[in-house]
């Protein structure tokens, strides 16, 4: 089938492609997903509004976590109910009797995890803004939610396929993805911070990100393949 | 006498005797009395160790006596990368070779690790408090190190939910690839931020900035603290292993009694 090198590498695109189209169609359909992840986002900051009873200079160093805690429960609380829909509507188990590498399919999985959290982000972004006074709609808010939300995705996309195949998958998937992703929150919550109050000789926030990415990325893609194996 | 060779191991020892019975011997020995060679060794390290940190090394001028929790502080947390990395190297060669011997290996390493982290953080927090008059502060070591923490929480926590299965020996040893990415971070953290937490005291190819005695108590609690992590690890792969039979016995007696006459 792969002739050549090049001719496997495009196939490997398509079939990228399709899954993703797919995953997206069926999110599309049931709207149940990204809107509810959307609500718990936003109500996420309506609470830690009256938990930390927010001043005018509190916002300043309780806005970015409050924004990273609601974009992260509210992609756990996602990419649990999508690995608990696959478990019981079996996709998983046709997709994995295709001819298509398990590293495709797990890559497949983090840009659909990408693009639903990106479509929630999009949503909050302005209303936490807004809540919170805070400026931070500016140009490099994109990079800093997109290498965040890559990490959260990476993450979250194993370790909710490793977790559906235990009894207790609603409870281990939080447990085990929370310590992992922390260092994703702490970098994605320093740049942010950094784009009103920035601090000087601060830690390049934005590249530990991106390589704590890549490194995820990379690891997860290679081992997925014992993750969904039978 | 005759020998009765029954396992591989004890055909390969065999095979040795034969041709260099010294070294042979030697094997013979260690197999017998090896554990109980390291028990009694590791028990006077530990009482040299406790000499070492509490008479022979002199009192810290500026810290006064709660400096020599550092003692065990260090090696309690050497040993804990070691025992972390050894679950990496675990995971990687059980889903590479499916030998579930590996795969045991990784796990125990996993239980040795989250004692010794959790002994370390009391460590350090119980010197925090007498010293900087904090039991915690969230610097980016202490942090990371509780991190850790958590993740071989998570691991040990997966694996009792998925029992003893194939593939909940698979997920845990991605669990145990993936998570290990913290532990570096851990162990640079101190040179990458301004943390509250010392800087390393001895670096590989650089002067110590300890005088002789304390480096010379911190060198004999290293490896005292260092043969303790050997010994809990041969006994408890040996307990692993021995649950492992335990439970594919029961499974293999259950069917038995399942199968119609």
């Amino acid at each position: 089938m792969n002739a050549t090198p090049s001719r496997g590498a495009r196939l490997a695109w398509e079939q990228l492609w399709a899954i993703v189209w797919k995953d997206l169609r069926a999110e599309l359909r049931t709207r149940q997903a990204w809107m509810s992840m959307g609500l718990f986002a936003l109500l996420t900051l309506v609470v830690f509004n009256f938990a930390f009873d927010l001043r005018v200079q509190d916002q300043r160093a309780v806005g970015p976590g409050a924004l990273w805690v609601s974009f992260l429960f509210a992609s756990v609380l996602g990419l649990a109910r999508n690995i608990t829909m696959e478990q019981d509507r079996g996709p998983m188990d046709r997709l994995m009797a295709l001819p298509v590498d398990r590293s495709v399919v797990y890559l497949a999985k983090v840009i659909g995890n990408v693009l639903v959290i990106s479509a929630v982000e999009m949503v909050a972004l302005p209303v936490f803004a807004a809540l919170y006074n805070l400026p931070v709609l500016t140009l490099p808010i994109i990079p800093i939610t997109l290498l965040g939300t890559i990490g959260v995705a990476a993450i979250g996309a194993q370790y909710a396929a490793l977790a559906a195949n235990t009894r207790a998958r609603e409870l281990l998937t939080p447990l085990l993805i929370f310590p992992l992703i922390t260092p994703v929150v702490i970098g994605a919550v320093r740049a942010t911070e950094a784009l009103f109050s920035p601090v000087y000789g601060d830690a390049p926030w934005l590249g530990l990100l991106a390589a704590f990415d890549v490194i995820v990325l990379s690891i997860s893609a290679v081992t997925f393949q014992f993750v969904v194996e039978e | 006498m005759q020998t009765v060779i029954h396992s591989p191991g004890e055909r390969r020892l065999a095979d040795i005797q034969r041709r260099a019975p010294v070294i042979g011997a030697a094997l013979r020995w260690l197999r017998r009395y090896g554990e109980w060679a390291l028990l009694v060794l590791t028990a006077a390290g530990m009482m040299l160790t406790i000499w070492a940190s509490f008479v022979y090394a002199p009192t810290e001028l500026v810290e006064g006596p709660i400096q020599r929790i550092f003692y065990a502080h260090v090696p309690l947390a050497w040993n804990s990368y070691v025992a972390f990395f050894f679950t990496l190297a675990g995971s990687a060669l059980y889903l590479w070779r499916r030998d579930e011997r590996w795969d045991s290996f990784a796990r125990v390493n996993a239980e040795i690790g989250l004692v010794f982290t959790t002994l370390t953080l009391m460590s350090g927090s119980f010197w925090g408090r007498g010293f900087q008059g904090a039991w915690w502060w969230w610097d980016a070591r202490l942090t990371t190190s509780l991190l850790m923490w958590f993740i071989y929480a998570g691991y040990l926590a997966l694996r009792s939910y998925t029992g003893r299965t194939a593939q909940g020996a698979r997920a845990a040893a991605v669990v145990g690839i993936l998570g290990f990415i913290v532990t570096p971070i851990n162990y640079l953290s101190v040179q990458w931020w301004n943390t509250l937490h010392p800087q390393p005291i001895l670096e590989l190819g650089a002067q110590a900035k300890l005088p002789g005695s304390m480096v010379a108590a911190l060198m004999i609690s290293l490896v005292s603290f260092t043969l303790l992590y050997a010994l809990l690890l041969i006994e408890a792969y040996k307990l692993e292993r021995t649950q492992a039979l335990v439970a594919r016995l029961r499974a293999e007696a259950e069917l038995l009694e399942a199968e119609p006459e």
